[in-house]
């Protein structure tokens, strides 16, 4: 008879001593886990905001439109590095875009479906290669090309006063804009392609069949039914790589050139955002010094957050 | 006849010039691979391994960096690991679907994207700036906050996939929801959440940005994870940017470890998930 009941009292417990108890602790950490990774990122924002705080209160407004950027005078604006990284993520963008519409184009549309999934691993590899070895590529083996074979013969061919030379002027060792953005472009095309691709895949075969069938050619198919299909979606992506490319650090840093103020030429040296902190943080000479470069991550992160928070608004509508 | 024929050079044209984008894509990863191991597969010797960052002009390895990494790598996907299943186990079992479950949703994706620099700027804020120093313990939490994301989202994915019968299973014979999820869901989607962790890894293991003043980096053999830490990406940017040969040349070996690591971890990762995907 005890042995009974005590069959019945364990067999009632769930599952060998997992109670209630058991059951709300493992939901509480659960939940908790979840609400520490929202602590983390309201984190990130209220630390750059009070890190940055007396940059914003000294400079005010002008420290967005001002280029100077003193540590010895203590007077940061930060103009120049703000143009820099729109100016190299959108040339990045330029250079990307065209791309990653052919690899995706062509993975979904004209490429042998055996061979087409190992092309698409292998361009989505680019996306795993760490920042700082795009860096280093950058630095010892595009830069020095580039300066040989484009920028001295630009430098030597072009009238240096005409429109065309001061658009290319510059130190020809390869460290420039131009570089900088070749690279970012290299680094988001993986990551552009992969979602375009998806994108491209989710078109109704009988929308493509329809168009083939009304004798167009795969130009046509393309560019006058597919692309205007997913037309929100590439808008989507389009933000998705401009996200990436604003906060790329390393790479950048590599190739850049770091020099503060606005860049006067496509080949002139310059900075961004990340590249300045990445090379002042921990070297910064004063508070303010400090705080210029907290408050310069602060206007990074709501550049991005803006362009990814519509990347995805945009991809979400286009999905369905 | 005319238009047919322009019809036609037009589409030949367009075919032809997604072919060379794929090309030059594909061109970019070979070429890059490629002087990597032109360059880096000459110093590889035992010493990399062996002896500790040299003075320019000396004979050296990377031991330091390469034992920093591997400690704060660790530390950090211990974190991440444990904070990314639980919270993905939340979105997918539990309150995913709530206001408060979109927001975390929502929010973790925001922080996946956010620049890694500003991750590192946090964590000097918080565990760097209070403390007067760098230490390996902030470079390992920068490093396990870069993870968490990844890991939680995979986890999520993954759970997802698990047919509710399983669930349902589980509890006609009477086992509590968490039970059931710890014993029979997470076992069934065993190789999805290795695959986040993986993939977590793959993302830190290559990481420079937010060690550059957590951890600092460390020219001599450390294991003391309160002191600044060396670190593999640290030591190859500051020795890439440096003047001397023999730097350069160990940057170089450096920078080939790093990518074999994570195309290699990248890869199992991938591999794992397309296991699971396909039950």
């Amino acid at each position: 008879m005890t042995a009974t009941t005590m069959d019945i009292e364990t067999a009632s417990q769930p599952a060998r001593g997992q109670g209630a108890a058991g059951e709300m602790i493992f939901r509480t950490l659960c939940f908790s886990a979840a609400t520490l990774l929202m602590a983390a990122l309201a984190g990130v924002v209220v630390s750059l905001a009070i890190g940055g705080w007396p940059a914003f209160r000294q400079f005010g407004i002008g420290f967005l439109f001002s280029s100077e950027w003193n540590p010895v005078t203590e007077v940061y604006g930060a103009a120049g590095p703000i143009v820099g990284t729109i100016v190299t993520s959108i040339l990045a963008l330029v250079i990307a875009l065209p791309l990653a519409l052919g690899v995706s184009v062509f993975l979904v549309e004209f490429c042998p479906r055996r061979i087409s999934r190992p092309i698409a691993i292998a361009v989505e590899l680019l996306a795993g290669i760490p920042s700082i070895v795009y860096g280093m590529w950058g630095l010892f083996v595009l830069a020095p090309w580039f300066a040989l074979h484009i920028q001295m013969p630009l430098l030597m061919d072009l009238d240096p006063n005409g429109l065309l030379g001061q658009l290319f002027a510059g130190i020809p060792n390869g460290a420039n804009i131009f570089t900088a953005s070749m690279i970012l472009a290299i680094m988001i095309l993986p990551y552009m392609s992969a979602v375009f691709r998806e994108l491209l895949l989710t078109i109704p075969s009988q929308v493509r069949e329809a168009a083939y069938g009304l004798g167009s050619t795969s130009f046509e198919v393309v560019a006058q039914v597919m692309l205007p299909y997913v037309r929100r979606g590439t808008v989507g992506v389009i933000m998705l790589g401009l996200g990436r490319a604003l906060g790329e650090t390393m790479a950048v840093t590599f190739i850049i050139g770091n020099s503060h103020g606005f860049p006067h030429s496509l080949f002139d040296s310059g900075s961004t955002i990340a590249s300045t902190i990445a090379n002042e943080f921990a070297e910064a000479t004063s508070d303010m010094h400090t705080s210029a470069l907290v408050a310069l991550g602060l206007v990074l992160f709501l550049l991005t957050f803006a362009v990814l928070a519509t990347a995805r608004a945009l991809l979400a509508s286009d999905k369905h | 006849m005319d238009r047919a024929l322009r019809r036609k050079i037009t589409n030949s044209i367009f075919v032809g010039l997604c072919g060379a984008a794929t090309l030059i894509a594909l061109g970019a990863l070979v070429f890059i691979l490629w002087s990597l191991v032109v360059n880096g597969i000459g110093g590889l010797d035992l010493n990399i391994f062996t002896m500790t960052q040299p003075a320019p002009g000396s004979v050296g390895g990377l031991a330091n960096a390469i034992t920093g990494s591997i400690f704060m790598c660790a530390i950090g996907m211990v974190l991440a690991i444990v904070v990314g299943i639980l919270a993905g186990t939340w979105l997918a079992e539990y309150g995913g679907q709530t206001p408060y479950g979109h927001a975390v949703r929502f929010l973790n994706d925001v922080l996946l994207s956010a620049p890694s620099i500003l991750v590192g700027l946090f964590v000097y804020e918080i565990l760097v700036r209070p403390f007067h120093g760098f230490s390996g313990y902030a470079g390992a939490v920068a490093l396990a906050l870069l993870a968490a994301p990844i890991v939680t989202r995979t986890t999520e994915d993954m759970l997802t996939l698990q047919p509710n019968t399983l669930r349902e299973a589980g509890m006609a014979l009477g086992a509590g929801r968490g039970f059931v999820i710890r014993s029979v869901i997470w076992k069934a989607a065993g190789a999805g959440l290795l695959t986040g962790a993986l993939l977590g890894f793959a993302r830190i293991s290559g990481e420079t940005a937010p060690l550059l003043f957590t951890s600092l980096g460390n020219q001599f053999f450390s294991a003391n994870l309160t002191q600044p830490m060396a670190s593999l990406p640290t030591t190859i940017f500051q020795f890439a940017l440096s003047a001397y040969d023999d730097w350069r040349r160990l940057a170089w070996v450096g920078a080939l470890l790093i990518a074999v690591a994570v195309l290699a971890v990248n890869t199992i990762g991938r591999m794992l998930a397309r296991e699971t995907h396909r039950p």
